[in-house]
């Protein structure tokens, strides 16, 4: 009886070949949807995970000043170089700190000029920012209390300046000043915020101040915590430090901030989350849609295959067999449509993410999710109006208009 | 006669409906119809004769009295029941031919067959025959939109015929057809009869279709005429 069934569905199927594809196309649609709409939002959940790693590992930053944004009073003094020895000093379980200052400036090499950020810190900065020369060499402390002209530039400059030549022993001039680029920074790529952080020229604080800045201030203090301490304590820590030297009364707020990169990537991962979510949402809605064309299709055939069961009721199908059959109809075109889809969704989001930029990821949940539901959707649908015909007299499936 | 009759009704009546709005089809018939024979059964609309019909070929059920089937009684039977035994007895040939749409003379044919549970080979050895009984074996890739009427009859007639049934059942088989057509079906009904010692009842309102029986029933208002004629030999 089941392989008899078989022969029966599959012959309904081949010659009912625009009705079988068109309950197929609702599947497929469907399922694709939203596997690609959430293994895209998955890929770019890692993707903005991977941009806070590439930060630096427990890293904090203390900025002048309180938030981002309008609306702040900018007249919080910027940081000193003494405020940094103390953070590196009086606050235990840090692995380093490191002040940096910084300024747009062009950036010149030959014919070529190109608008960069040029940045004066001290040999830790390369600690705390987890970040290595590629070629080359970074600075040396002697180097920074000299004064030496000496910078690393980032991927972005190689390639906007130098177009391929090596830039090791050159001299870059910024501002008034040739510089020796003794280094290249490996390549970090786009910051969660989008910034290019490889458009950079890194060289002595010391320099800086001297050569291009004309002032001895701060601007920022990065700071990396030890491996497993905590950084909301060291956060709590710097903020009481600071307060004490930048001489703020207990009624006053801070003048300063201090951000927990940890903090921030925790907030960025809630919030691609919550997109993927919502792009579930949306593909799950496609799928729902899909599943009532399905059912469209059954109910405009229902007339036609209410008589096509009276014509096998009347010449001896039993109505289990008759059940047996559209239930087989109904999962072969479900999971074919399930196939489909999978496949489909494998293609868009390998073409989206390259198009996105957002790392290819295929997750196998979601997969097995779509895949379900389709079939539950092409098989409650398929198969009840059936069974509403096969239980009726043959004689009144054979009249149905 | 030691063999019990094909079909023997007693008492047969058949309610539709319930209460005020119910209405009596059938009001207590009795008939028996002997194998071999070929009955044709006359009468206005709703005299009763297609609801007579129905209860013959086991897809409807007497409301009351009994039905008793090479004299089992079929009365009180289920509906699974009900389909083996038209299954494996009871061919049908409908007005409106009832062939499945989009699919070819000989799958048409073959579907009782796989019901049945023949192998495929049998199965397409059968159909074929029987196609070729009714003359369309250059037909049988042909669905039932490509074929005229008289063809799309003929090939009914096949799939009713490709199970050796006891009886064939035909509901006004003509009834769609020119009166040409009409004659080829009726000849191909006689010729079964005779040949094959099929036995056939007929539903129909024309007396020149009637004629080709050897029996004819007449109904009026749910009940069977007394008076019956014998028609005479084709």
């Amino acid at each position: 009886m089941f392989w008899n069934a078989w022969l029966l569905a599959l012959r309904a199927i081949r010659r009912n070949v625009l009705r079988s594809s068109l309950t197929m196309l609702g599947i497929v649609i469907g399922v694709a949807a939203v596997i690609t709409m959430v293994n895209l939002g998955q890929g770019a959940t890692a993707q903005v995970t991977a941009q806070i790693a590439s930060l630096g590992s427990n890293l904090l930053i203390l900025r002048p000043g309180q938030r981002f944004g309008p609306g702040q009073r900018n007249t919080a003094p910027p940081f000193r170089i003494d405020d940094a020895t103390a953070v590196a000093t009086q606050i235990g379980s840090l692995a380093a700190a490191a002040p940096t200052a910084a300024q747009q400036t062009i950036a010149v090499y030959g014919n070529e000029n190109w608008s960069t950020s040029v940045t004066g810190t001290t040999p830790e900065y390369f600690q705390v920012r987890n970040w290595a020369a590629a070629s080359g060499r970074t600075f040396t402390a002697s180097e920074l209390r000299a004064g030496k002209a000496v910078c690393l530039i980032g991927a972005t400059l190689v390639r906007e300046l130098y177009r391929g030549q090596d830039p090791l022993d050159s001299a870059l001039r910024l501002k008034k000043v040739s510089c020796q680029v003794i280094g290249v920074l490996a390549a970090k790529g786009q910051s969660a915020m989008g910034s290019d952080q490889d458009d950079v020229v890194i060289m002595p604080l010391r320099t800086f101040w001297r050569r291009i800045a004309g002032n001895q201030d701060v601007n920022l203090i990065h700071v990396s915590a030890r491996d497993g301490v905590a950084t909301q304590q060291v956060k709590r820590d710097i903020e009481l430090l600071m307060r004490e030297r930048r001489h703020i009364s207990p009624a006053e707020d801070d003048n300063f901030s201090v951000m927990d990169m940890q903090e921030i990537a925790a907030t960025l991962a809630d919030t691609t989350k919550i997109l993927t979510m919502l792009l579930g949402t949306v593909a799950a809605v496609s799928l729902l849609v899909g599943g009532i064309g399905i059912m469209n299709i059954m109910l405009v055939s229902v007339t036609e295959r209410t008589r096509e069961i009276g014509i096998r009721l009347a010449i001896g199908a039993l109505e289990r067999e008759v059940m047996m059959q559209f239930l087989v109809e109904a999962v072969v075109l479900s999971s074919l449509g399930g196939v489909v889809g999978v496949v489909l969704a494998l293609a868009a989001t390998f073409g989206l993410s390259g198009v996105l930029g957002v790392p290819f990821v295929f997750s196998g949940g979601i997969v097995v999710i779509a895949v379900v539901f389709a079939a539950a959707v092409g098989v409650v649908f398929g198969y009840f109006p059936a069974l509403t015909a096969a239980r009726l007299n043959p004689i009144e499936a054979l009249r149905h208009e | 006669m030691s063999e019990p009759a094909l079909v023997a009704l007693r008492a047969v009546t058949k309610v539709y409906g319930r209460g005020a709005a119910a209405m009596q089809a059938l009001r207590g018939i009795d008939l028996v119809i002997n194998a071999g024979d070929f009955v044709a059964m006359m009468g206005p609309s709703g005299s009763g004769k297609s609801t007579c019909m129905n209860i013959l070929g086991c897809l409807d059920t007497p409301t009351r009295g009994s039905y008793l089937f090479r004299g089992r009684d079929v009365s009180g039977m289920s509906r699974d029941q009900l389909a083996w035994l038209r299954r494996f007895h009871i061919g049908f040939v409908f007005q409106g031919f009832n062939l499945l749409a989009r699919t070819s003379a000989l799958e048409n044919v073959e579907l009782p067959l796989i019901y049945r549970g023949l192998p495929a080979v049998r199965r397409r050895a059968l159909a074929r025959q029987a196609l070729a009984a009714v003359g369309l074996t250059d037909w049988e890739d042909h669905t039932p939109s490509e074929l005229s009427g008289g063809q799309q009859q003929r090939v009914a007639i096949a799939r009713a015929i490709v199970t050796e049934p006891a009886v064939l059942l035909a509901d006004e088989p003509t009834g769609n057809l020119d009166s040409e057509r009409s004659r080829e079906i009726m000849g191909l009904l006689t010729q079964f009869n005779q040949e094959r010692q099929l036995t056939v009842i007929m539903v129909t309102h024309e007396a020149e279709m009637a004629a080709y029986a050897r029996r004819i029933i007449r109904f009026s208002d749910g009940l069977i005429s007394p008076i019956q004629d014998h028609a005479g030999a084709h």
